[in-house]
């Protein structure tokens, strides 16, 4: 990415590993138990999340100079929150058998920190281009976590990836089982705590 | 730090603004979503009556609006079992309950099986689906589930193939054509168990869920019951 200077280089690639909300800043987990049960859900999940996040960003960085501090949160609330029903509109429009599956949780995206955190910590005093590309940096940090963690939740839970089969049937007639646990949330706070420990060894990152 | 009216003024502005977007988006697509939910409802009512998209191919919205037209015809019956001129559309099953609607699945001029819609409480949830019964009045022909909010991989377990398959084929009537419902027992039915025609396998882990599901399905049924009664006269 020749065309862009340092700092917003560091905007969009700093969020995907050395400071990842999820495995670093510990943001969005009750999501990221939720919708990973299944690849595809995590998927659409990920895709919501990168157009909330990145227009939300860029809105809320055009505003500004212009919002009055006094109701600054409230603000930036009203911005995310809509543009997350017209997410959830859309899916359910579009994609109905997969807006039924992550069912609230598309509606949820209100509440995840990641987006408020982003919002107040950076868009309030970056420009709207820095802004987009935090938003989309972000957001890929976290579905990028959310795919990994569904990718071994569903082949160990159900023996599939992307609703394909995966474990052949001479292994279930061998007598293998899919494991119950990866299906319920603990399997993810297993799967998360296990990548948390591994992405932070790589990068060798230390609590300080 | 800025004035009042600046800030009511702003406030104001945004809000028109952000509602004027989510009212362009909800009347926009409304149509859309309201197809949806109509076509998930009507592709149900296709598998319970044992319709089954090919293989590898799911169906279109368009496959299924065609199929339903063409094979099932949609009633309201009264209380107490007699067609009525209304249609299906306009009851609403949680409110109208002296109306009961029916799906018939049509072959040529016979009828090939009827589909009711089943609905209440499971362990932490409603759960909604339809019932499929063959012409005799007296043999499950399927199940299906489209809405619930049990857990997965245990209740959850409702709108998996394995325990829909359970179904087919049972009598939700003893010998002298009174109700029994379908009894969800715990763990597998065996084959030499003199009752095995009205009981189906259990999900591990979910005993409330097939409680619920029992005693909601014996419900429904007997709402249906003076219907049935004729279809089960008329074979014999």
């Amino acid at each position: 990415m020749a065309f862009l200077d340092k700092k917003s280089k560091q905007a969009f690639t700093d969020p995907l590993s050395a400071n990842n909300p999820i495995t670093l800043q510990v943001l969005g987990i009750c999501s990221a138990l939720a919708v990973t049960v299944k690849m595809d859900t995590a998927v659409v999940m990920t895709l919501a999340v990168v157009a909330v996040l990145s227009i939300s960003n860029t809105l809320i960085s055009l505003l500004r100079n212009l919002i009055p501090g006094k109701v600054r949160i409230i603000v930036q609330l009203s911005v995310i929150a809509s543009l997350v029903i017209i997410t959830d509109q859309v899916l359910q429009a579009y994609m109905y058998d997969i807006s039924k599956q992550l069912s609230v949780f598309v509606g949820l995206i209100i509440t995840n920190c990641i987006v408020m955190g982003r919002a107040e910590a950076f868009a309030m005093q970056n420009s709207p281009g820095k802004s987009f590309l935090d938003g989309l940096g972000n957001a890929l940090g976290y579905g990028g976590i959310l795919i990994v963690v569904s990718f071994f939740r569903e082949i160990l839970g159900s023996g599939t990836l992307y609703g394909f089969q995966i474990i052949p049937d001479s292994a279930y007639a061998a007598g293998y089982e899919n494991m119950g646990l990866m299906v319920l949330s603990p399997g993810a706070f297993i799967i998360l705590g296990l990548i948390v420990w591994v992405h932070r060894i790589s990068a060798d990152i230390e609590e300080e | 730090m800025r004035s009042n009216t600046y800030t009511l003024i702003f406030t104001s502005i945004v809000t028109i603004v952000l509602g004027f977007f989510l009212a362009l988006a909800a009347d926009g697509l409304r149509d859309l979503q309201d197809l949806n939910v109509e076509n998930d409802m009507r592709k149900n009512i296709l598998l319970s009556l044992g319709f089954k998209p090919e293989a590898e191919t799911p169906w279109t919205s368009d496959d299924i609006q065609k199929l339903f037209e063409e094979n099932i015809e949609a009633l309201v019956l009264d209380a107490s079992g007699q067609r009525t001129e209304k249609d299906p559309k306009e009851i609403d099953t949680e409110k109208d309950l002296e109306f009961l609607p029916i799906y018939l699945k049509k072959i040529g001029d016979e009828v090939g099986g009827y589909a009711i819609p089943i609905a209440g409480k499971g362990l932490w949830s409603t759960l909604y689906g339809y019932f499929a019964i063959e012409p005799d009045g007296r043999t499950v022909k399927g199940i299906t589930f489209y809405k619930h909010g049990e857990t997965p991989g245990l209740g959850g377990e409702v709108d998996k193939a394995w325990f829909q398959q359970n179904f087919i084929g049972k009598r939700f009537v003893d010998e002298n054509d009174q109700l029994l419902g379908i009894h969800v027992i715990k763990g597998k039915v065996l084959s030499d168990d003199q009752e095995a025609y009205h009981k189906v396998d259990g999900i591990s882990g979910a005993t409330m869920t097939g409680k619920g599901l029992e005693y909601f399905l014996k419900d429904d049924l007997a709402k249906y019951e003076p219907f049935f009664k004729q279809m089960r006269g008329r074979q014999s």
